[in-house]
């Protein structure tokens, strides 16, 4: 009788310690926000408070008229060479990722020299930020469409490197041991288990990849130039707020009906 | 070592219209195959073979046995025992540390490149995940057995002949998916995916097929269903089945010859029937009676 009391009351001992760690955490992280906030002379309340009035000026100043309706078509225009550049360097280097994610996967590597460099170059393209590709390639290769579509390609590339690298793992693990098994060579086993097993999973992350470009498009296109990113600032600067909302609009319509697009694709794959 | 097994009751029994066994079973030649097991040619010898992993945990450790032409030979023992690393051994799919292994007269782990596919071309190998390629169909799964026999561009490209498609379509048929045998081996259940993993095997015309777990996925009539095909195949085409099995009583049913298996030793190698509670004991670790059977 007394053991199980002694146990009981080790496990009551144990959830309050339990209990305290996390009313500590709550306490640390509610100092840190209000810290933050004056260090960086950042009132919470007055920054909630604020958010009505934003919204006011919004509706007010962004409501477009039927004359900016006439410009439609120039920014459709311009939409359109944007959506064509994400998908154009998606694909591009969804290929050049399906190269390195082979001999970057352990299961598929040559050897771990060369599975650790095809590891090591996507890192280094995938921490690099889109935004800093643009700022990059801007200087050397100047203003204009070709280097939207290469900051595009880097980060593209070494995000999707990764994602298939994950997919060959996950999806082909035990035919690849199957056929090996048989006697097949390394290009066969490529290409009978590992394609076939981890194709519908590496297209759905193409398509998940052309949406998210779609987005980061005009953001580049806003550094490098060229596309709706460059008719975005140019308006924006020009302080004309209704083409603004009207650019802001297409795009979200745009990515709605791409992102409608691809999910009947995945539907149809998976 | 007298291997003589008389009594195998569940064999015999009528249920195989259920489940579509095509090829009726001729228990009469059954009979007179299975006298002279023990000396048909031995085809592979492993010796002293060790293997360790990482560091100094062995996982086998000095084993050593022979394989005879035709038999079914089970390999019994606890998780961990090393029975999947043994399997694995003998195609090379894991490089042991050390031994010697001899297939057909030639040392198996000097071979490299062409010489090495060879060598796995004349052994099969079965799965307890069956280990298809889900998403292509039966038939194109069966053909993957012919890559063995292909160069790279061949196999890439589907280069089968017309022969090898009837060969094919022949195995599929005695096993019983011919009606399968254009659907994705997604849609299958887990004992049909068995016998596409036995085509599979079956269509390198191999000398050994290795079988890893090949019932532990499946309910117990599929597994005899797949138990009896393995038997079978060994006794009417003379090939040696050897398989990884965590059922005693499977094993003890259907094999001609038991190794067990504890901690990386062999410490039983001899007929089904002469497994005594002593052996029992030295292969689990516990009584019989611990042990839950089926």
């Amino acid at each position: 009788m007394d053991k199980t009391n002694m146990q009981h009351a080790n496990d009551v001992n144990v959830i309050r310690k339990k209990h305290m760690k996390l009313f500590f955490a709550g306490v640390i992280i509610i100092a840190l926000v209000f810290g933050a906030g004056a260090v960086t002379n950042y009132n919470h309340i007055e920054g909630l408070m604020s958010i009505p009035a934003a919204f006011q000026w919004l509706f007010a100043n962004m409501m477009f008229s039927g004359s900016t309706l006439a410009n439609l078509s120039n920014v459709l225009r311009l939409l359109w060479e944007t959506i064509l550049i994400s998908i154009v360097s998606t694909t591009t280097a969804a290929v050049f990722a399906g190269v390195f994610a082979i001999m970057g996967s352990k299961l598929t590597a040559i050897n771990p020299v060369v599975m650790y460099a095809a590891k090591l170059a996507a890192s280094v393209s995938r921490n690099i930020p889109v935004v800093a590709w643009a700022l990059i390639l801007v200087i050397s290769f100047g203003t204009n469409a070709a280097t939207g579509f290469l900051a595009l390609f880097f980060a593209t590339f070494g995000f999707l490197v990764r994602a298939f690298i994950e997919t060959i793992d996950e999806a082909s693990g035990d035919t690849v041991e199957a056929l090996k098994a048989t006697g097949a060579t390394y290009p066969q086993v490529i290409a009978k288990a590992v394609i076939p097993e981890a194709m519908p999973q590496m297209f759905s992350w193409v398509l998940f990849m052309i949406e998210t470009n779609i987005r980061s498009a005009t953001l580049v296109g806003l550094l490098t130039g060229t596309g709706i990113g460059y008719l975005f600032d140019l308006y924006y600067k020009q302080l004309n707020y209704e083409m603004v909302s009207l650019i802001t609009l297409a795009i979200v319509i745009a990515v709605l009906i791409i992102e409608w697009i691809s999910n009947l694709i995945r539907r149809e794959i998976l | 070592m007298a291997v003589k097994t008389k009594e195998r009751p569940l064999a015999t029994q009528p249920a195989k219209k259920t489940d579509g066994i095509v090829f009726p079973f001729d228990l009469e030649k059954q009979e007179q195959q299975e006298n002279g097991r023990s000396d048909a040619p031995v085809i592979m010898s492993v010796d002293n073979i060790d293997k360790a992993y990482s560091g100094k945990k062995k996982v086998l450790k000095d084993v050593t046995f022979d394989i005879r032409q035709g038999e079914v030979l089970s390999i019994i023992g606890p998780s961990g025992a090393g029975k999947s690393t043994l399997l694995r051994v003998i195609n090379r799919m894991i490089e042991p540390s050390d031994g010697k292994i001899t297939f057909q007269g030639k040392e198996t782990l000097s071979m490299k490149g062409k010489e090495l596919r060879s060598m796995r071309t004349d052994i099969g190998m079965i799965f307890q995940h069956y280990n298809l390629v889900d998403k292509l169909s039966v038939f194109e799964n069966v053909l993957h057995g012919l890559l063995g026999y292909k160069n790279s561009l061949q196999g890439i490209f589907s280069l089968y002949s017309e022969a090898e498609k009837k060969r094919a379509i022949e195995i599929i048929s005695e096993l019983g998916i011919e009606e399968q045998i254009y659907k994705r081996c997604d849609e299958l259940s887990g004992g049909q995916k068995q016998r596409v993993g036995i085509a599979r095997a079956l269509i390198q015309d191999p000398k050994i097929i290795l079988c890893d777990e090949p019932i532990a996925s499946l309910d117990p009539n599929a597994s005899k269903v797949i138990m009896e095909y393995l038997r079978r195949i060994s006794r009417e085409r003379d090939i040696t089945i050897i398989v990884n099995l965590h059922q005693l009583d499977a094993a003890k049913q259907y094999s001609d010859r038991i190794i067990g298996l504890n901690d990386g030793n062999i410490v039983y190698n001899g007929a089904p029937d002469a497994i005594d509670s002593d052996a029992i004991t030295r292969i689990y670790g516990s009584k019989l009676d611990e042990l839950i059977v089926e």
